[in-house]
């Protein structure tokens, strides 16, 4: 092999790696988005506030001295508490108003949560305080650099969604939560509480993009209120690229839409970063609206 | 004092024309799009890119007429590309693929070096006043108004009512959904080219998303589906922020916050605006008519 074919698989195993850690962020949040779309049908353009305020919640415990063991919890438990709030204060009243006027409400929502964080914690972008117990080191495979972080990253993304995986399938409450997300009429009659399992889907989801917070805070050193905007809307398009609604897919396009993101960033050109998610959100949505792992449905009369 | 009046005013018609080409994409086509603050920017910076290098030194307001019919096509055009395909989605679906176009559009102005980029277009001229801005505003209602009058409105407002009756009832809906979608859009446009002929400076972050949701707020406000509604919503919302500043610079910090309060009260309470599909008329003006 050639030195520049060497440096070309070096530079392609630099991106995926990158691609990979950041898809596995994108995979964290869109799970939010896909569990809440499957029990509701509501896309919740809330999530990626979520998102922003477990990052602070993160940063606020750190600050405070708290070990990242603690904050860690800490900052998925905050985030679901605001999320579940939203649900019982904003969308439970919304919920049979029709789609566009609950995609509305969440709207809303979400510009409430940017603009009064930016007004009361302020807009400028906070550092991430270093953690203790935790040092961030690079190790070096040939011309390949891997970072601790990237390491932290891709771990704890995968022991959740080890996590979620088990509660889902393999608990009472996971299996009633597919009930209500199959037909919530007929799992309210076999005795399911809904109302408690739509909170839960939502505490679960918002501490999961809480956690995928933490996580970026530690990576790129900042926090800031509008962190959750962008984030928030690749994590979408990442859910409806895996199939809205289906837990494998929100993984799977989290991961292809991370991995598609660096690669054209790092090939071709890096100011078209924020146009290619809603590039194959588009190609995705005219080609096969159901996703890469849904299946087709009419709709009825 | 009378000159900021006279700036507001102007500013107010520009929103006016932007909100009724909205509603009639929104509220009057129920076709959802998130993406508006997109057409407006294709408009102001394809007029101000014409008056900029292409303009003959001619009348001023011929030449404004002319940027204005340049922004009409383009953003029309703009709608046309993003329309076709985008209309086969329907709902929550059509919304998030707007938004989306509206990002690529603004992104897309924010590489190009010869408009300016990231640093903002500047030099153009000022041609817009409140007479020229007023004549769009009227242009505009009576061509939104006269449309849903006709055959092309009825089948509009069906698809609103209900897409897959109207489809079986013989409408073409494709073919009425670009419509409304286009026209839509094209007046977007105009908007777009007075509004840069006014402020004489263009940036691409004065065409976020956030726009986007302040025209929408606009239409729900007034009322979805209401012209008149959609006028006042408008005018509201552009003199609201200048009142807030009355109450000093705390609470004009907050604008953004109490727009999303005032968004989620209303889905609350009121989820058809102010008027919801009514027109309102006066009594001894004409008489008042069923939507």
């Amino acid at each position: 092999m050639s030195e520049e074919t060497t440096f070309f698989f070096y530079d392609l195993a630099t991106y995926l790696l990158n691609g990979i850690t950041q898809g596995s962020v994108y995979a964290l949040v869109a799970l939010g988005y896909t569990m809440v779309y499957g029990i509701i049908k509501l896309i919740n353009f809330a999530h990626g506030e979520f998102y922003m305020i477990g990052a602070f919640v993160g940063f606020y415990c750190i600050a405070a001295g708290m070990p990242l063991w603690m904050a860690f919890p800490c900052a998925m438990i905050g985030s679901g508490l605001v999320a579940i709030t939203v649900e019982r204060i904003v969308y439970r009243p919304i919920r049979y108003a029709g789609r566009i006027p609950a995609l509305i409400t969440a709207l809303g929502t979400s510009l409430l949560f940017q603009y009064a964080g930016q007004n009361i914690i302020g807009a400028d972008p906070k550092a991430f305080p270093k953690v203790t117990d935790f040092e961030n080191q690079t190790y070096k495979f040939g011309e390949l650099y891997i970072s601790t972080n990237q390491i932290v990253i891709i771990s704890t993304t995968f022991i959740l969604m080890v996590f979620l995986y088990w509660l889902v399938n393999h608990t009472r409450t996971g299996k009633a939560m597919r009930a209500t997300s199959f037909d919530k009429n007929a799992a309210e009659l076999m005795g399911i509480d809904t109302n408690k399992i739509i909170s839960f889907t939502f505490f679960l989801g918002a501490s999961l993009a809480g956690a995928a917070g933490v996580l970026v805070g530690m990576y790129y050193n900042s926090v800031e209120p509008m962190m959750g905007l962008i984030p928030g809307l690749k994590a979408f398009v990442a859910a409806v690229l895996g199939g809205i609604g289906i837990i494998p897919g929100a993984v799977l396009g989290g991961l292809v839409l991370g991995i598609a993101e660096n690669l054209v960033v790092g090939f071709w050109v890096s100011t078209y970063r924020d146009a290619i998610a809603f590039g194959i959100l588009i190609l995705i949505l005219l080609f096969k609206p159901s996703g890469l792992l849904g299946k087709n449905t009419k709709e009825k009369v | 004092m009378s000159q900021y009046i006279a700036d507001l005013a102007l500013l107010c018609g520009v929103f006016i024309i932007l909100a009724v080409s909205l509603n009639l994409i929104n509220g009057i086509c129920g076709q959802f799009s998130l993406g508006h603050a997109g057409f407006w920017a294709v408009g102001a910076y394809s007029a101000a890119a014409y008056s900029v290098y292409f303009a003959p030194p001619i009348l001023d307001s011929l030449n404004l007429l002319i940027a204005c019919g340049i922004g009409f096509i383009s953003a029309a055009l703009a709608g046309v590309l993003i329309g076709v395909p985008c209309l086969r989605l329907r709902g929550d679906y059509l919304a998030i693929a707007t938004l989306g176009f509206g990002e690529i559009i603004r992104i897309f102005i924010m590489n190009m070096d010869s408009i300016g980029g990231p640093r903002g277009f500047t030099g153009i001229p000022k041609w817009s006043n409140l007479f020229w801005v007023y004549l769009w505003v009227v242009i505009t209602i009576v061509f939104v108004v006269n449309l849903l009058r006709g055959t092309h409105g009825r089948a509009i407002i069906s698809i609103r009512e209900d897409e897959i009756a109207a489809d079986s009832m013989g409408i073409y809906t494709f073919k009425y959904k670009t419509m409304a979608f286009v026209i839509g859009a094209g007046f977007a446009g105009v908007a777009g080219a007075l509004f840069a002929h006014d402020s004489q400076f263009l940036h691409p972050n004065g065409f976020t998303f956030m726009w986007s949701v302040i025209i929408l707020l606009m239409i729900i406000l007034g009322g979805l589906g209401s012209v008149t509604g959609s006028v006042i919503g408008a005018v509201i919302l552009t003199i609201l922020p200048e009142l807030l500043r009355f109450f000093g610079d705390t609470v004009s910090e907050w604008r953004m916050v109490i727009y999303s309060l005032l968004l989620i009260i209303l889905m609350l309470w009121r989820p058809g605006g102010i008027f919801g599909k009514h027109e309102i008329s006066l009594p001894f003006f004409g008489k008042k008519e069923k939507a």
